[in-house]
């Protein structure tokens, strides 16, 4: 019994959808603008099979792995008797808090010989197992245990109820993780730059370096884009008809736990083993190298901070402005053509940052060269890459406050828009928090896009990192290099209570 | 006449919900609306409480339109107040905030006061928050909240199909007893036969979109317009019927007829309420023979095959006590008492209860 949408709203989803489809519009016309018989000349080369093979290895390597090291640690702590389960589920959610290209900094300063696609696949893994280990843990403990009694009582042991029964329900947890791990791995560039694994993102960075945003660095965006998009297509198909939708109400009861009997020190020494590489040597050689650090660098920290803060801030409420309608529509006139908005949105936040900041040089120089390097298009950039974190946190907000009670507040004489400030939006209050927190500490972690866009003389805490740091100045990147980790902390202790809280 | 619906049809996109509803509720007075679920009875609700709007006829209240073509008073002015299935009360709001919400700043204090008092509220509950209070105190708060700023009429949207059954009955008389003092005119949607016969002034009947009898629950109950409504109403025996002069003959023997129905159809069915078949010994005028006997606490359901040309199923509440000599094949007498109402055979359809031989 759904009303339609005012046309109003409908007006200001589809300009929004539009604008977030500047990226794709800008793949779509950089390939009709070179043409496929330039473009098989800049890209069959053997160059770009080398970036090919590196950037299709890191997928087939990584993505297998992350879903390994994140269904085994969230299985280990929400359904064993594992000693020490409650400083584990921290521990293996801890390595969000680091940035990759902060842990690659730190894994090179202790094995510097860390290179190549080995170097690639542990430093990447290792930063982003949690993408996985995070929904296999909501999913985890949203089931119903009654459907592993049933299991049981039919004669199953516990090896095939593991198998048949819970494996299955973690289907969507582990796609999806799956698939936001693929798309970090495709757009990741300091943790790669780094260590000198060339991927198809860091290439084209290399490229605009060199010929800014030519067609060569457009002609390797244009495959990239196309990686996402295949990315995106086997997770969908794989995903079938199945929807992501919050995992049932609260389970009853918590699920018997497993004993792990004398497998217990094995697993002990298993997720300490993950924790150590993932974060503690990452964040020894960090807080080795501050020491050495001059404290004249402070001032430059302070400076580095407000940018950044400014930065992220103006992110986090253009991503609150622009994902709150849809949110809106979605929720509350769910339709067909919401959908397929909502489908919009989705496959806009999916390019790499890479590919969203070329567009925007592109179409800033093109059609408004005022907003070139402006705070403005940085916004832009940061509303386009970190919109799902506010999109999923406002619908879930949303669905919370049911428009029975507007229209309770109506029938008491408050005009639609009075009962909307009086009851909706005091309601909705903590979830605009927490999606403007998600993203602003997003925008504030942001490399790629920072580092092209970002007006000239803006210090982010993530850019004086990087300068910093492929510089070889090891000291001179660690002050930074620890306030990210520190601003980092606050969100992923959010998303882990939203993870944890959701379901019980 | 107070509230006053004419011709009101609504869809939702291909899907007709409504079709040309008329309805009339009289000042002061309670009306209930029964229908199964997914009948259309919230949507009339909803309708005039103005959150949706109408695609045919009018809505006026006192007089005064509140929705006709291309006029719609907004919920807001309508002074109608709604009590929804869940309550929906503010989360963020204390009990006192959630009725003082309609109420101008002056007097609130008051009147919160007053309203609390006259749904049974306890007064210490002013400062709780509605996840701190039980389903049937929330029920209470809900309407308190939908009376204080005195609305002409008050809606009812299911208010007590959430509770368990000994809260319900519990809230439902707490409600009742409110609405009456309070005088204000109340219309209340239910699924439940028992809560629309018990709970007012009038019952009107909802079939899939439409409202083909309304009126006293007496009248509802005793001279339903057709055999689906006297089953809606209640359980019901149907027996076929020979029509002779000053009443019919069936299985039963002859009954008088209260109300007939049929049209003047040839054939015809004799409606009748179990409670109007009684046991007795003397199985020689008309007997039955006991097919099952389902005990459940103080009663017990007996299913009865009537003997004769046409056997016929009834199934009799009696209390357990009277049941004991009753065995399966035991042969019984039954006699009636009242009349019956006369309904075209052919419409008695599915309802129909003669047995094959």
């Amino acid at each position: 019994m759904t009303t339609p949408p005012s046309r109003a709203l409908l007006i200001i989803v589809v300009v929004l959808v539009v604008g977030m489809l500047i990226p794709v519009g800008y793949v779509i016309e950089a390939t009709a603008r070179i043409g496929i018989p330039e473009l098989a000349a800049l890209l069959l080369r053997a160059r770009v099979g080398e970036l090919l093979s590196n950037t299709v290895l890191i997928l087939l390597l990584g993505v297998p792995i992350t879903i390994v090291l994140g269904v085994g640690s969230a299985w280990l702590v929400e359904r064993t008797d594992l000693p020490g389960r409650r400083f584990f589920s921290i521990v293996s959610v801890a390595p969000l808090a680091i940035p990759a290209f902060v842990s690659s900094y730190g894994w090179a300063s202790v094995v510097p010989s860390i290179q190549g696609l080995g170097g690639g696949l542990l430093v990447a893994t290792l930063a982003y197992y949690p993408l996985v280990y995070l929904p296999a843990l909501a999913t985890l403990r949203g089931l119903n245990p009654s459907l592993e009694e049933s299991a049981r009582s039919l004669g199953l042991t516990e090896r095939a109820i593991l198998l048949k029964v819970v494996i299955p329900q973690l289907r969507l947890a582990i796609l999806g993780g799956g698939l936001i791990v693929a798309l970090h791995l495709l757009a990741e560039y300091g943790a790669f730059a780094f260590i000198r694994f060339d991927t198809f993102t860091t290439a084209i960075v290399v490229a605009y370096q060199t010929t800014f945003a030519g067609s060569s660095a457009a002609s390797l965006g244009i495959v990239l884009a196309l990686l996402s998009v295949i990315v995106l297509g086997m997770e969908a198909t794989a995903r079938g008809r199945a929807r992501y939708a919050y995992v049932g109400s609260a389970s009853a009861r918590p699920a018997e736990l497993v004993k792990l009997g004398k497998l217990a020190p094995l697993a002990i020494l298993a997720l300490s083993a993950i924790g150590t590489l993932a974060t503690v040597v990452p964040m020894t050689s960090v807080i080795r190298w501050s020491l050495a650090t001059t404290p004249d660098l402070l001032d430059d920290l302070w400076r580095a901070l407000i940018d950044t803060s400014l930065l992220s801030l103006s992110g986090a409420l253009g991503a609150i402005v622009v994902a709150l309608p849809v949110a809106w529509l979605a929720t509350r006139h769910p339709s067909r053509l919401s959908r397929v908005l909502e489908g919009g949105y989705s496959i806009a936040s999916s390019l790499p940052a890479i590919i969203v900041a070329l567009a925007l040089v592109t179409v800033t120089l093109n059609v408004a060269p005022g907003l070139y390097q402006t705070t403005a298009t940085v916004t832009a950039a940061y509303i386009i890459i970190f919109l799902p974190r506010a999109l999923v946190t406002l619908r879930a907000g949303l669905a919370q406050v049911p428009e029975s009670l507007e229209e309770a507040a109506q029938a008491l004489g408050k005009p639609p828009f009075i009962a909307r400030m009086r009851v909706t939006i005091p309601l909705l209050f903590p979830a605009i928090a927490a999606a403007g927190a998600l993203v602003a500490l997003g925008a504030a972690n942001e490399l790629t896009a920072t580092l092209l866009l970002a007006p000239t003389g803006t210090r982010t805490l993530a850019t004086q990192f990087w300068s910093a740091a492929s510089s070889v100045d090891y000291p001179g990147a660690a002050p930074y290099a620890i306030s990210l980790v520190l601003l980092s902390i606050p969100a992923v202790a959010l998303l882990f209570a939203q993870t944890r809280g959701k379901t019980r | 006449m107070n509230l006053h619906i004419n011709g009101v049809s609504k869809s939702f996109g291909a899907t007709p919900v409504l079709s040309n509803i008329n309805l009339d509720v009289a000042q002061g007075s309670r009306t209930a609306i029964v229908g199964s679920s997914g009948c259309g009875k919230t949507t009339l609700l909803r309708l005039i409480a103005g959150f949706i709007k109408p695609d045919r006829g009018e809505i006026s209240l006192d007089g005064r339109v509140l929705s006709a073509p291309g006029r719609d008073v907004p919920a807001h002015r309508r002074g109608i107040g709604y009590v929804a299935q869940d309550g929906a009360l503010f989360p963020h709001l204390t009990v006192a905030a959630n009725i003082g919400f309609g109420l101008p700043r002056t007097g609130r204090a008051q009147r919160v006061l007053e309203v609390m008092e006259l749904t049974s509220l306890n007064a210490t509950l002013a400062t709780r928050y509605p996840h701190q209070l039980s389903g049937g105190q929330q029920q209470r708060v809900a309407l308190a909240r939908a009376l204080a700023p005195r609305p002409e009429v008050v809606l009812l949207d299911e208010p007590f199909s959430a509770l368990d059954t000994g809260l319900r009955e519990q809230t439902r008389a707490a409600v009742i007893t409110a609405l009456e003092r309070s005088g204000t005119t109340t219309v209340l949607v239910t699924h439940d036969r028992e809560e629309a016969l018990s709970f007012g002034d009038g019952v009107a009947v909802m079939i899939r979109g439409s409202l083909p009898q309304s009126g006293s629950p007496e009248s509802v109950f005793g001279n339903p317009a057709s055999v689906e409504i006297a089953a809606l109403m209640g359980s019901v025996v149907l027996l076929p019927a020979v029509q002779v002069e000053h009443g019919v003959d069936s299985v039963l023997g002859r009954i008088s007829v209260r109300h007939d129905r049929s049209g003047g159809a040839e054939s015809v069915v004799a409606m009748v309420r179990p409670s109007q078949v009684s046991l007795t010994a003397d199985h020689s005028h008309c007997g039955a023979s006991v097919v099952g006997v389902r005990h459940i606490g103080p009663t017990a359901v007996v299913a009865l095959r009537t003997q004769g040309q046409h056997p016929t199923a009834i199934s009799l509440t009696l209390p357990s006590h009277h049941t004991q000599s009753l065995h399966v094949g035991a042969v019984v007498g039954l006699t009636l008492d009242g009349g019956a109402v006369l309904y075209p055979a052919s419409a008695a359809g599915r309802y129909f209860t003669e047995l094959e031989n």
